[in-house]
């Protein structure tokens, strides 16, 4: 199976986030950055399909140089090569510009199937890969918590709201979209992570591309949401905390 | 420039984020002086359709047909676009749920225009729409505005609009049905049944008090000190997402919108950062407190009671101070 996994770097579950004077966005060479946490479980599948049916794995990406450090990981934890559509707009471009991008990066080459997060940590605009499915002409499903190749093409778990589920057949090619918790991510191996520096990784510009981002939204202003809601805080040491919540509990709230 | 309102049913059942979809297009229709027209999808729709009408929109525009029975993104795209090319629809507004990410995405890339998904709000400025979203998984908004021509898409979050305060219309709209033009062979996939997983042995629905534990509990290990609040407190194990995820505890203590709804007298929210998917579980609870080292974390958003600090000291002072207490 060709796989490819399209894979966002996103700021560090834990930064502290400060919006810049501008207001435009965040502060963004104060951050660390990560993996996009449920394209770590899209690659992990990629990886265990590739294993069980042979083929390749090969992660595309969208964003700035930095971007390279997240493809450079994914490859030390086994895939095969990368493509990076290098440019500092994919930090806040909307879904309609990276989509597209991604469309290009891929080239025209022919893959079987194509794995994204269901949604990224910072924009959450949940449509890039359903977006990227439609660009290519492939079907898709979104959600998923199992794969299984069969017959013909795939059968997929889709996850439905309040714990239901769902089986969906489909052909391949097709692209699905991961839920966090489809399987346990591996780590990278000191070994993997040596590999890794000797892979290809495809640097790619949008004027190579021919690709000019035409925006069908853009953020105008970010800022932190005004609390509605007046939370009374316990102030003190944790013990003295716990007994005005307890307090707090009993005698106000009446719930204990 | 009118707004259309495309509505979710399941088997005849209305999704009930629906309402607060309805409930936003007619907002936004107010607030730009435009009609407001709704839409529902699927084949035996005769009770909803009827239902529909009596709200307070210009017309119901039912998409009937045999392949819409079961929902399959490629059948919803095509009759929806379709619909929105003929109706020339401007602004078109749905609810976000799960099927409409599934399918509203393709169904903007179909017809090349923008989609800005789970609005928490708008308003109208200098005669065109802002919306604010959430960024950052609730810890900062964004105004953002659409570029380019129409159509214009919209998803609005759940508990963003107010559902009830629709008021009926004056007379029933006229509810019209459009020929859906749709092949079996323009539908790839194929759904199977819905289906829950093992029926659940712990009910956290009828449990009086909840302490719910996230991710901030770093790891499995750290349960021993959560169960002793619990029991100290008499109350059941609930947990966010990532920590069933990462099988630290059962799936069926999962609070959320993939798990299980809520609505405890106490709700205790510990290391748990409040994104949207978690509090639509748990919003229902009488009284919220939560214990996280982040003061900005959106749980506060929803909590009556707050201790800001490391929890692993505040929860063994809790247990002990309701051991002393009691
Ligand atoms: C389609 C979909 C469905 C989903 N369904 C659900 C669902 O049903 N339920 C659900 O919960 N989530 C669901 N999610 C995931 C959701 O978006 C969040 O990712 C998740 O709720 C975050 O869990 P958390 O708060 O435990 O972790 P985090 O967001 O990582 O928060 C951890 C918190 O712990 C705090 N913390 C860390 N260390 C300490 C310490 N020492 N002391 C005090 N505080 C500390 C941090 O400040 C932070 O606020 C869903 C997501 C999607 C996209
Ligand atoms: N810049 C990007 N580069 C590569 N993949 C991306 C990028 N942005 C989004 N994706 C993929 O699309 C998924 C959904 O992202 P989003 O539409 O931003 O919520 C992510 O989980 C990634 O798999």
């Amino acid at each position: 199976m060709k796989i490819v996994v399209c894979l966002k770097q996103v700021p560090a579950k834990d930064s502290l986030l400060r919006v810049e004077a501008a207001g435009g966005w965040v502060r963004d060479s104060e951050l660390s950055y990560e993996i996009n946490e449920p394209d770590a479980f899209a690659l992990e599948e990629g990886l265990r399909l590739k294993e069980k049916h042979g083929g390749e794995v090969v992660v595309a990406c969208a964003g700035p140089a930095r971007a390279a450090a997240a493809i450079r990981e994914a490859m030390a934890k086994g895939a095969d090569r990368g493509i990076l559509v290098e440019d500092d707009a994919f930090i806040r471009a909307d879904s309609f510009s990276t989509a597209r991008a991604l469309a290009a990066g891929l080239g025209g080459e022919a893959f079987d199937l194509i794995l994204t997060g269901l949604q990224s940590d910072d924009l959450g605009f949940a449509q890039t890969g359903v977006s990227l499915a439609h660009l290519l002409g492939l079907p898709h499903a979104t959600i998923i918590m199992q794969v299984e190749a069969q017959e013909g093409g795939l059968r997929v778990k889709r996850e439905l709201e309040a714990g239901w589920f769902q089986h969906v057949e489909m052909p391949l090619p097709a692209l699905l979209t991961i839920q966090s918790g489809i399987n346990k991510v591996r780590y990278a191996t000191l070994m993997g992570i040596k590999k890794a520096k000797t892979k290809e990784l495809k640097r790619l510009t949008l004027a190579e591309l021919g690709v000019t981002l035409a925006p069908r939204q853009t953020i105008r202003r970010v800022y932190v949401p005004q609390k509605t809601k007046r939370t009374e805080l316990m102030e003190g040491t944790p013990k003295e905390a716990a007994a005005k919540l307890v307090e707090k509990l009993k005698f106000e709230a009446r719930v204990l | 420039m009118s707004v259309l309102v495309v509505m979710e049913q399941q088997e005849g059942a209305w999704h009930k984020l629906s309402w607060e979809a309805l409930a936003a297009g007619l907002e936004l229709g107010r607030a730009l002086g435009e009609p407001v027209a709704a839409a529902v999808v699927g084949e035996a729709l005769d009770a909803l359709e009827t239902e529909l009408a009596a709200q307070a929109v210009e017309r119901v525009l039912s998409l009937r047909h045999p392949l819409l029975a079961a929902y399959t993104p490629d059948g919803y795209t095509t009759a929806l676009e379709a619909l929105i090319r003929e109706t020339k629809a401007a602004w078109v507004v749905l609810p976000h749920t799960y099927q409409v990410r599934d399918f509203a995405p393709k169904l903007a890339t179909a017809l090349d225009c923008g989609l800005i998904p789970d609005v928490i709000g708008l308003r109208v400025e200098g005669g065109a729409p802002v919306f604010v979203r959430q960024l950052f998984q609730g810890k900062l908004n964004a105004d953002v505005v659409f570029e380019g021509p129409p159509p214009y898409l919209v998803s609005v979050q759940a508990g963003a609009f107010r559902a009830d305060q629709l008021q009926p219309g004056a007379s029933p709209a006229p509810v019209e049905r459009p020929a859906v033009a749709l092949e079996s062979k323009q539908i790839r996939t194929r759904p199977l049944e819905r289906f829950q997983e093992a029926k659940r042995t712990v009910d956290l629905a009828s449990a009086a008090i909840i302490v719910s534990v996230g991710r901030g509990i770093k790891g499995p290990e750290n349960l021993p000190m959560m169960e002793e609040l619990a029991r100290a407190l008499g109350a059941e194990l609930g947990a966010s997402r990532p920590v069933c995820d990462s099988g630290w505890l059962p799936l069926e203590r999962q609070v959320g919108s993939s798990g299980q709804t809520v609505a405890p007298k106490l709700y205790l929210a510990i290391g748990i950062s409040g994104a949207i998917q978690h509090l639509v579980g748990m919003k229902g609870s009488r009284t919220v407190a939560a214990i996280n080292k982040d003061p900005t974390a959106p749980i506060f958003e929803v909590a009556d009671y707050g201790i800001v600090g490391d929890l692993f000291e505040i929860v063994p002072a809790l247990t002990a101070a309701l051991k002393s207490s009691s």
